[in-house]
């Protein structure tokens, strides 16, 4: 960048970092005031005196916490989903976005299963019509129901075939004439190089299962089975089915605040402690994934 | 003999997904003619009555259908007009972070933050004003909809456009400097012409969700008493589909809104082709 010292020139710099150190507190606030809700007393949260320090501090609604068994079973439930769903995205991202990297020169199939998988990702059959595939194939209620039908997931196999396409070919070449086989070329050269982007997709698969709480609500029936998010979710939203202002007023105002605040907090810690990781790669790997795509 | 081979191995490696898309992308399209029976669960979808497009006959007498693809589309598109440039990568890390806590977790700030007596409405008595149910009021559902969706992505929206940026040749910049054209004038001869073709690629790859319009976001924030406004054919589709079990009602509404999207997305990816020789695929 250049330095250019005008008073005009001063002025603009001081606006756009006023207004990006406002963004920024704008996002946290609210997280903030989250946090203090969870350790203020209940009395002070229905009082709606917490601001962005928490009032009468204490640590009950946690001790609560720690007896709520669903809570810790749930969490569990979910560990185990992230566990085995996003290993299975990776390596089915892995799988599907190598040999689609291939010019068609080198694998005359490919524009076949591009098609495919682009129209997979364009068309669907609809919530209802997956969800009766999901029942007839007898996965209802099982922890594979939360796996599987996301098993693939097209928008990462995009992003790495992009990244293994811009890998210079030379790479390629000399392994060939090492005698290496296409599978020894994908673990010994394109995986290692490809760590960046490989995290970027590692991340998404993380959060996208540590987060749904959709598929649960559809596909599981009974509520000790739920992972964290739809256990949470079936907490906060009860206001769903309530239709009188006056009872909405009421409810918005109830206490079971700090316990419900303190939850949150603790669904939110684990993806906290992976993110700092996982994001000095991902700007890099979606950068090159989708834009020079 | 060895081309055979590395063949072969492209096709294995394949194959899991290929198979997992079968079932699980390409089956449930069949279930598609749902929506053209009457589709009863015992009967299976063989033997359910025909009916031709009553069903989507129905929807559009319905006098809340026209209403929900206006609010999808309403959303959809004011949240798609509001991407907001550049920041610092100091402050990359908090900006980022609410796009990756889920809608369940941010539901609740939100309503917290918008609840009767929460701190908005305590800054708007402090101003002067009466406080407002805004989850709850017609007028306001909307509005806090988009800002909150806004405050959730534009920090990560921002990394695409970022990226793009570092792309620029910084020679463009130190010669116009030279030439004397201001900060503002640099942004809007250089900066900005630099960003159309990522703006393009992502309005495209935007295309095809913009009928999605943010279910999750929806789904935690309304309530029966702003239907009016916030319902969208996917709420709309869960609640008459599944919570109430009419499920050839329910795939026909989400019949209509695939093919919307599919023709938007291959639409748009055409017509950025060939004007602006950009396309996704």
């Amino acid at each position: 960048m250049i330095t250019s010292k005008s008073f005009g020139s001063r002025a603009a710099s001081v606006a756009v970092w006023a207004a990006v150190l406002g963004m920024a507190c704008l996002c946290l606030l609210p997280l903030l005031n989250m946090v203090a809700l969870s350790f203020s007393s209940s009395a002070a949260a229905t009082g709606n005196l917490v601001g962005l320090v928490p009032v009468d501090f204490t640590a009950e609604s946690y001790s609560r916490l720690i007896t709520d068994q669903q809570f810790w079973r749930s969490f569990g439930i979910s560990v185990l989903r992230v566990a085995l769903g996003a290993s299975l995205n990776v390596c089915l991202t892995v799988l599907t976005a190598y040999p689609l990297s291939k010019p068609k020169s080198r694998f005359p199939a490919q524009p076949v299963y591009m098609k495919i998988v682009l129209f997979a990702m364009l068309f669907s059959g609809g919530t209802i019509p997956t969800f009766l595939v999901v029942k007839n194939t007898g996965l209802l209620n099982s922890l594979f129901a939360l796996i599987l039908p996301t098993a693939v997931p097209i928008f990462n196999v995009i992003i790495l075939m992009n990244f293994f396409k811009g890998t210079p070919e030379a790479l390629e070449d000399a392994a060939i004439i090492d005698g290496a086989g296409q599978w020894q070329m994908l673990l010994k050269i394109f995986l290692p190089i490809s760590l960046p982007a490989l995290a970027t997709v590692g991340l998404f698969s993380i959060v996208g299962h540590w987060n749904d709480y959709f598929q649960a609500l559809l596909y599981i029936q009974s509520t000790e089975n739920y992972p964290l998010q739809t256990y949470i979710q079936q907490l906060t939203v009860d206001l769903s089915t309530v239709t009188d202002p006056e009872r909405l007023k009421e409810l918005s105002r109830i206490s079971g605040r700090t316990f419900n605040a303190a939850k949150i907090v603790a669904s939110t810690v684990p993806l906290l402690c992976i993110y700092p990781f996982l994001q000095k790669y991902f700007v890099t790997g979606i950068t090159i994934g989708s834009v020079k795509g | 003999m060895r081309n055979k081979k590395e063949q072969g191995a492209f096709h294995l490696m394949l194959l899991p997904g290929m198979l997992l898309l079968a079932v699980f992308s390409f089956l449930p399209m069949f279930g598609i003619v749902m929506a053209f029976q009457n589709f009863v669960p015992a009967k299976g979808m063989f033997r359910s009555p025909w009916v031709g497009l009553e069903h989507f006959k129905f929807m559009f007498s319905l006098p809340d259908s026209s209403q929900i693809f206006a609010n999808t589309l309403i959303i959809a598109l004011l949240l798609n007009e509001i991407r907001v440039a550049p920041v610092k990568k100091a402050v990359q890390t908090i900006v980022y972070l609410p796009h990756f806590l889920s809608w369940v977790v941010l539901s609740t700030v939100v309503i917290n933050m918008f609840s009767y007596e929460g701190p908005i409405n305590q800054l708007v008595t402090l101003l002067g004003g009466k406080p407002v149910l805004f989850l709850a009021s017609n007028t306001w559902f909307r509005p806090v909809v988009i800002a909150t969706d806004v405050w959730k992505e534009f920090g990560y929206n921002s990394i695409i456009y970022l990226a793009a940026l570092t792309g620029v040749d910084p020679g463009l910049y130190e010669a116009a400097s030279i030439d004397g054209a201001s900060r503002w004038k640099q942004t809007l001869h250089i900066t900005l012409p630099s960003l159309l073709p990522t703006l393009l690629l992502m309005s495209i790859l935007n295309m095809g969700s913009i009928l999605s319009a943010g279910f999750d976001q929806i789904y935690n924030l309304y309530n029966p008493l702003v239907y009016e406004t916030g319902d969208i054919i996917d709420t709309y589709v869960y609640r008459v589909g599944l919570v109430q079990r009419q499920y050839s009602l329910g795939t026909a509404v989400g019949l209509l809104k695939s093919a919307v999207s599919f023709i938007l997305i291959v639409g748009s990816n055409t017509l950025a082709n060939r004007f602006a020789k950009i396309r996704v695929f």
